[in-house]
């Protein structure tokens, strides 16, 4: 069995460390669907990867969140990007190789990923 | 339908966070001897009135705003029904909710348990105001994660930091193969 011996290791190297989370205006949040329709299409590993994306590699200006259902669940799973001072914009029937490509092009490299998007499902 | 059992884990524990739950206890407990997958999802949220419950295996009950149906727990419970299995909801107006769904272990239509160490780390990583009892047993072997001991033992650093939230990955995956010596079930 896997001890807690190595939970307190972590806890002694990391005291100290604690307390800069930055969560200010300039942040981009990336929200995924979390309901039952979400949930049922594929929505865990498209958050799981997009937070583990996140945290490997120390993207401190981004944050993931979760949410309930947005109403569009035949899209699901949706992710939603946020970025300060500009509109919203929804991505639809995500997976997570495609919600690590938005990550990339989109919240890092500044370019919306529009065969991705909502608009382009009309 | 939900392809995995973990992920109508994932689902009917979402409830609990919308019922305001400082606390939740998920079991899975298989046991070859009885021929059972006995899934518990227990929460100390604000529960249900008696009209509530009895409505809330209905599809066309929801109190959700954006859409007029509510499918999370009828899948739970046709998920469990049809493989000879049960299905319990209880629920106390501000007590909490004990949801308890019986699968035939060995039943033909049962879906796998599917990723049930993604499920656990995805609820605590995002719920860290919440404590999770996470129970995981296959006959006589099992293993405990209990969030508050975690909490006790980090003082203030934040369980969905980087490092916390991997050794967590790692205590379940570590532990959940032990006790199933990799078995999918």
């Amino acid at each position: 069995m896997k001890s807690l011996e190595e939970l307190k290791a972590i806890r002694e190297r990391m005291q100290g460390r604690v307390g800069v989370r930055s969560e200010d205006e300039n942040q981009t949040r990336v929200v995924v669907g979390m309901a039952t329709c979400g949930i049922a299409s594929g929505a865990r590993p498209v958050l799981t990867a997009l937070s583990d994306a996140v945290q490997t590699r120390a993207l401190d200006n981004v944050s993931v969140t979760q949410t309930g259902c947005i109403g569009l669940c035949q899209y699901e799973p949706i992710i939603e990007v946020f970025e300060p001072g500009k509109d919203k914009v929804t991505y639809v029937k995500m997976t997570a190789e495609k919600a690590l490509e938005v990550l990339d092009k989109h919240v890092l490299g500044g370019q919306v990923v529009t065969e991705y998007t909502i608009n382009s499902m009309k | 339908m939900m392809p995995e059992i973990s992920l109508n884990i994932l689902d009917v524990a979402q409830n609990s966070i919308t019922a305001g739950a400082s606390l939740i206890q998920i079991s899975v407990i298989a046991l070859n001897s009885e021929d059972t997958l006995t899934v518990v999802i227990e929460d100390n949220g604000c529960g249900m009135n008696e009209e509530q419950v009895k409505r809330v295996t209905d599809p066309f009950y929801t109190t959700r705003k954006t859409r007029k149906v509510g499918l999370g727990i009828p899948f739970f419970k046709l998920a469990a029904e049809s493989t000879g299995g049960s299905f319990v909801i209880e629920s106390t107006l501000g007590k909490g909710t004990r949801v308890e769904a019986v699968f035939g272990l060995s039943h033909i239509d049962r879906m796998p348990l599917g990723d049930i160490n993604s499920t656990i780390h995805t609820l605590i990583h995002y719920n860290t105001g919440i404590d999770f009892l996470y129970k995981y047993q296959v006959d006589e072997r099992g293993f405990e994660l209990d969030t508050r001991e975690f909490k006790q033992i980090l003082g203030d650093v934040e369980l969905d930091s980087y490092e916390v939230s991997e050794y967590i990955k790692e205590y379940l995956s570590e532990n959940k193969t032990e006790v199933d010596n990799g078995l999918l079930i």
